[in-house]
């Protein structure tokens, strides 16, 4: 029976996936629970911090740069035909610190530093490294996972804040010093338009949840990830996967919420 | 605790991101143009503010002298309760005009103060007693369309 086979693979998918929903749920509360070591060895966390922040600073400082670039050439493109290229600065500015810093940003760290995660988690996993540590009785979640994730999330926001100024002074090299906007109308529209406490604290505050959901992905995915070769490249490819998806999806929640009315 | 230059680095990169925070804050945004010194409040009634909003800025012969607070609707009068707080550095006189400009063709609204020539000045709690009201496109198209018809007859 085809049909009912397929149904049956459906539905068990379904469930699956839920049940994957609620491990990874109580794996992030574990998580949580078990941080106080890596705060107290705070070494742990500044390790983890070097090889996913600042390991992740050039891609972030270049794909800044050029993004900021193609949205001051696009938007004076766009601007020059109402006659507003002064506008150039809070375009670039805003569509930077609301959106792209933080979504672009997030999506780097993912695909650079979750991946990255998860497949070391992964083969930790496979070489029996976590079942070793459980047997000497030290909790593999607070001594592996934690200060990972807390670097994640600590990294996150200084990336995206990165990923901003440069976007910015990206479009400050395309608009002002290449294409010849003037320079004061640049700055003084930017500091017009955008607010600090509506436009940079909540891109802050996005990149943060994004931190959140991209590094629980990536732990997660590893720390479930079937001890063999093709599981733990399995668990790397869906670690990207679902963390874009996820980014983009909190990211219109998120701004559904903040710039409502604004 | 022993110091490696792992420690180095990860120092210099959680420096360089507060940097760029910084950077974004009095930079990009207007952190820089609050008014961190001490204000007086002021109202003014208008019978329409338009575009104007919360924070927008007060200006005087074109200087930054205030920001906008609030605005509420006065239902006793059925106006428009715009609350400002003015720098205290400045002092107007008591029957400067409050005026709803537009920067640019498409720019947002400010409010600007031309002082008239009373020798009293506005203290806190004032009011400005002469307004004018923010120029609504429409208004502006039916008067013209108005006096076209009129100018015909």
């Amino acid at each position: 029976m085809p049909l009912i086979n397929s149904v049956r693979g459906v539905g068990h998918r379904v469930v699956g996936s839920i049940w994957r929903l609620g491990v990874a749920a109580r794996f992030l509360a574990m998580t949580l629970m078990q941080s106080g070591v890596s705060f107290r060895r705070f070494q742990l966390i500044v390790r983890e911090m070097f090889s996913s922040g600042v390991m992740s600073l050039i891609i972030i400082g270049v794909a800044g740069l050029f993004v900021g670039m193609v949205l001051g050439l696009q938007g004076f493109e766009t601007l020059k035909r109402y006659g507003s290229e002064s506008a150039l600065g809070s375009l670039v500015a805003l569509s930077l610190v609301r959106e792209l810093g933080p979504v672009l940003a997030a999506l780097l760290f993912a695909s650079r530093a979750g991946s990255a995660m998860t497949a070391e988690i992964g083969l930790m996993k496979a070489t029996e490294q976590i079942a070793a540590m459980e047997m000497m009785a030290v909790s593999p979640i607070a001594r592996v996972v934690a200060p990972r994730f807390w670097a994640g999330v600590i990294s996150m926001p200084l990336l995206a804040a990165m990923f901003s100024a440069m976007g910015v002074f990206g479009g400050y090299i395309v608009g002002v010093v290449m294409i010849g906007v003037d320079e004061g109308s640049f700055w003084s529209q930017m500091q017009g338009s955008v607010d600090f406490r509506n436009d940079i604290i909540n891109g802050v505050i996005k990149s943060f949840v994004f931190g959140v959901a991209v590094t629980v992905i990536a732990l997660f995915e590893g720390f479930d990830a079937p001890p063999t070769a093709e599981g733990v490249s399995g668990a790397t490819t869906r670690t990207v996967v679902e963390s874009s998806l996820a980014i983009l999806m909190l990211d219109f929640i998120l701004t559904a919420f903040m710039f409502r009315g604004v | 605790m022993q110091r490696t230059t792992l420690d180095l680095w990860v120092g210099a990169f959680v420096v360089a991101g507060i940097a760029a925070l910084v950077v974004l804050a009095l930079k990009v945004g207007n952190l820089s143009t609050y008014n961190v010194s001490e204000t007086y409040q002021v109202t003014a009634y208008f019978t329409n503010v338009g575009g104007l909003k919360p924070t927008a800025s007060v200006r005087s012969a074109g200087v930054l002298v205030g920001r906008v607070d609030s605005i509420v609707l006065d239902t006793d009068r059925y106006e428009a309760k715009v609350a400002i707080s003015v720098d205290r550095r400045y002092q107007f006189p008591k029957d400067t005009f409050a005026n709803i400009l537009t920067s640019g063709l498409l720019g947002e609204q400010y409010i600007g103060l031309i002082p008239g020539g009373d020798e009293e000045v506005l203290k806190d709690g004032g009011v400005f007693r002469k307004t004018q009201s923010a120029m609504v496109l429409e208004d502006l198209i039916g008067k013209f369309l108005f006096s076209q018809a009129d100018s015909k007859e």
